[in-house]
């Protein structure tokens, strides 16, 4: 017994004992909580569901506006919510489908929505101007591009997805 | 590392007379179950707070789901336990935890009176027991309604009629209680939630310090 010194004091053992024990019951009662609290991070993301917008023949080489609805279902609470993108096609007969959110601070652009600038996206909170293929005009609060709508295109449809940042797309 | 930060704020606000006035205290011989077995009846009072503690907790929890309205309150508490990660475990303690404290409560009061140690120069403190006992029926009664469920709805009913039944001020408390003289629903609902989460835990913790501050002041009483 008396060869080695006592490493540990009787107190020091009470106390990692209890400090262990009590440890132990506070993040038993905690742990469920906090995975409780933390779980939409945890979320999965839900993969882009596409839905169709528009005819690609009715679409014109000026950007127009088109509205959908989704189904979305928000926890408990389920509804219609109405998304939309401005559409044009291109010289080679491909379709642009821009987002109308700012990439400023997230107002609603409009095509043409300034008569100064008839030919480029115009934001009316802050002045932010885009070019017609979504590049922000330099000098402009905005300092990216448009984002682009994930597209599909069948039948002569136009399926519409999520919208993605420029760099990702 | 902690010591280094402790001994920083310590250096500089002198915390530690702070919970040493909290903690450092001596547990008498006849309340401590080490010694003497059937002390562990001296544990009921702490137990309740502890059972306190987790209601508040999970409590705090549960309020980043639910909504108290009659449309969704249903709908968001079987998403919270069907849809949300360890969602039945929050809601559970919440439902067993509420049970468990009353016992506890009740054990703790039955253990104060057998032992007389209600008396002076305890009488307030016994007062203020008794109010913190109301006040957890009332907890208990609010959170009954939450989840807005058949049983929930019809029991409050009842706690409705009842109150109705008090002479003179019997018809204006239920409608107080219910927000409407008649309807029992969205007024209802939003009035016992804001009791059950905001009134009544106010109250609570109000009593709490005054109940902890005096057992300390006096001293728990000796033994038999």
């Amino acid at each position: 017994m008396s060869e080695k010194r006592n490493q540990v004091s009787r107190r020091q053992f009470l106390n990692y004992t209890l400090t262990g024990v009590g440890g132990f019951m506070a993040a038993g009662m905690l742990a469920p909580m906090v995975r409780f609290a933390i779980d939409p991070v945890l979320q999965p993301q839900g993969k882009g569901e596409f839905t169709a917008v528009a005819q690609v023949d009715e679409i014109t080489s000026e950007p127009q506006r088109v509205d959908w609805t989704i189904d979305q279902v928000d926890a408990w609470y389920e509804s219609e919510v109405t998304k939309s993108a401005w559409v044009y096609k291109q010289e080679d007969g491909s379709i642009v489908a821009l987002s109308p959110v700012c990439k400023h601070l997230g107002c609603v652009v409009a095509w043409a929505g300034n008569d100064d600038y008839p030919d480029q996206f115009f934001c009316p909170c802050h002045d932010g101007r885009y070019y017609k293929d979504g590049e922000n005009v330099p000098g402009t609060p905005p300092n990216a591009a448009l984002d682009r709508f994930q597209q599909r295109i069948e039948d002569g449809t136009l399926y519409l997805g999520k919208a993605i940042p420029r760099e990702e797309a | 590392m902690m010591q280094k930060i402790y001994d920083w704020i310590d250096e500089r606000v002198d915390i530690t007379p702070l919970w040493r006035d909290i903690a450092d205290h001596e547990v008498p011989e006849h309340v401590n179950p080490a010694h003497h077995f059937s002390a562990f009846v001296y544990c009921f009072g702490g137990l309740t707070f502890f059972v306190t503690v987790i209601q508040v907790l999970s409590g705090m929890f549960l309020t980043m789901y639910y909504v108290p309205d009659i449309e969704n309150a249903w709908r968001s508490v079987y998403y919270l336990q069907t849809e949300v990660a360890h969602g039945q475990i929050v809601r559970g303690m919440h439902h067993w935890g509420a049970s468990v404290v009353i016992v506890m409560l009740f054990l703790h009061t039955l253990r104060v009176f057998f032992q007389g140690a209600y008396k002076k120069p305890r009488e307030l403190n016994w007062m203020v027991g008794v109010l913190i006992f109301f006040v957890m029926l009332g907890l208990g009664l609010t959170g009954y309604l939450l989840p807005w469920d058949n049983k929930a709805y019809f029991a409050t009913l009842v706690t409705l009629e009842i109150a109705e039944g008090v002479p003179f001020i019997g018809e204006a408390t239920k409608t107080l209680l219910a927000g409407d003289p008649e309807i029992v629903g969205a007024q209802t609902l939003t009035r016992f939630f804001a009791i059950h989460v905001f009134f009544l835990p106010a109250a609570l913790f109000g009593l709490m310090a005054a109940h902890f501050i005096m057992i300390r002041k006096q001293g728990i009483s000796g033994p038999l």
